[in-house]
């Protein structure tokens, strides 16, 4: 399976309002995209898409060789995993949540796994602790370990390093990309902080107004970049999309 | 206040005694509270659960706010209309059910069905949309994010119920209109205190009084022990 995803006049609209309208993009398997584009672009958007949580408006969406429609089988969804910027955590404790994931698929978790995560994420001691008395990095930490903890083949990030403190921010990127480079999964992550994109991705996507504008080998996205409004993003000019 | 310390001397010395009048009026409150609890959330949470699970809810804007009201409804209006249906002109009239505790149970549950949907509701739309969707995210077949739904809501759910247990056994007007009070038939804690507070039997009122304060705190205490063991 060469394109993890692949996308073809894709449109989505809320109501009376068009959010998307993506040409084409191929998101290839095994990558680290960054997606990257002022507020209100519409990348969360269309990451749920890619999360098989919405539907798109219009076009085409491949998932490896399947269509995606609401008929895709859970086997398929089953295959990706998002984190986001809030970490969504259960009423439960911090190892239950870690988890959970597995208990849905119908299986037991493997407490030495559990252990494992709980302790490459610095979780340990707060195995059994509830998970709502955790600070904002930690429950993080959670999040990414329960979705980690299942081998998702795609890993969808929506900011999910927004509002942490740099220690977390490291930890969570080492472990992404650690992860990304041992079982060769694909991962779109979506971030504001140019420095991240430039620090994590192979590749980078620029979205603005529901449209991608501009894709690019990282260096080449930073370096080189071909259109004027990717220009201006750089610079700091482009906020609001 | 000397008859307040006689009387509650007296109602001490009734408790102890405990005869077979008061086991009786007890045991019918027990048997009404918990039949109609049983029945309100029998029906309520499924229904709340229902509509707080769905993003739109058909016909909410008149479906809620008749909710609300009935949140608030004066129980001795739905003894009324209990009455009415009930009494031998009323539609339901033939099932004999006027003055029986089955008439009782039925006011009750009318009163607490709203509490218990309406508040079921309130619990479930109050999830956090950030587990709703991380849930999904995770491969839970809607099955499972029904449930997940349900599970974090449970501690609003558990409120529904100790709301309804409490409208349910301080409840007297409609009680008294449909059970009539009738001695070792349809008397219940709250209707005999009204009683022989008339009749100025001061020390029964009171020890009927400290066994509903109680038998409420007992049942409360043990819900919330039991919610604290889930959490
Ligand atoms: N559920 C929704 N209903 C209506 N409008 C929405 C919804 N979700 C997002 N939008 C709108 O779609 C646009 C794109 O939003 P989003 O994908 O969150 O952008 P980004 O993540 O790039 O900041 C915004 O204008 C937002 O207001
Ligand atoms: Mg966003």
């Amino acid at each position: 399976m060469n394109a993890s995803y692949h996308l073809e006049e894709i449109t989505h609209w809320y109501g009376e309002r068009q959010v998307l309208s993506v040409a084409q993009l191929q998101i290839r398997s095994g990558e680290i995209l960054a997606l990257v584009g002022p507020s209100g672009a519409g990348k969360s958007t269309l990451l749920r898409l890619l999360n098989f949580l919405e539907w798109p408006t219009g076009g085409r969406l491949y998932f490896g060789d399947h269509l995606v429609t609401p008929a895709l089988s859970l086997e398929q969804k089953r295959r990706v995993v998002g984190v986001f910027q809030r970490p969504g955590l259960l009423h439960r404790s911090v190892v239950a949540n870690i988890g959970y994931g597995v208990q849905l698929r119908g299986r037991v978790p493997d407490p030495s796994l559990l252990q494992q995560w709980l302790d490459r994420l610095g979780l340990g001691p707060l195995a059994q602790q509830a998970a709502a008395k955790l600070s904002a990095g930690e429950g993080q930490r959670v999040a990414l370990a329960r979705a980690l903890i299942i081998q998702p083949d795609v890993l969808l990030l929506d900011e999910p390093t927004a509002n942490l403190d740099p220690y977390n921010v490291g930890l969570i990127e080492q472990i992404v990309r650690e992860e990304q480079a041992q079982r060769k999964m694909t991962v779109v992550w979506v971030t504001h902080d140019l420095f991240q994109a430039r620090r994590v991705a192979h590749r980078v996507a620029l979205m603005v107004g529901g449209q991608i504008v501009e894709v690019g080998e990282r260096e080449a996205f930073f370096n080189r970049p071909q259109s004027e409004v990717a220009a201006a993003f750089l610079r700091g000019e482009l906020v609001y999309g | 206040m000397e008859t307040l310390i006689q009387a509650t001397g007296e109602a001490i010395r009734l408790l102890f005694r405990f005869d077979a009048e008061l086991r009786g009026i007890l045991a019918l409150t027990l048997q009404v509270t918990g039949g109609a609890l049983f029945l309100a959330v029998l029906l309520g949470v499924p229904v709340g659960a229902w509509m707080g699970l769905r993003n739109r809810v058909p016909l909410a804007g008149c479906l809620l706010p008749l909710i609300y009201t009935g949140m608030g409804l004066p129980p001795v209006v739905v003894g009324l209309f209990v009455y009415l249906f009930l009494s031998n002109q009323g539609i339901l009239g033939d099932l004999r059910w006027l003055f029986t505790p089955r008439a009782m149970i039925l006011a009750q549950t009318i009163i607490a069905l709203p509490l218990v949907i309406g508040l079921t509701l309130t619990a479930v739309q109050a999830v956090d949309p950030a587990v709703r969707l991380q849930v999904q995210s995770l491969g839970a077949t809607r099955w499972q994010l029904t449930w997940a739904v349900l599970s974090e809501a449970r501690q609003g759910m558990l409120a529904a119920i100790v709301a309804a247990f409490g409208s349910i056994i301080s409840e007297v007007g409609a009680v008294m209109l449909v059970g009539g009070n009738i001695e070792g038939q349809t008397r219940v804690l709250t209707t005999a205190i009204v009683l022989e507070t008339r009749k100025g039997n001061f020390a029964l009122a009171l020890a009927l009084g400290i066994i509903l304060l109680s038998l409420a705190f007992i049942t409360n205490w043990a819900l919330y022990r039991w919610q604290g063991v889930k959490r």
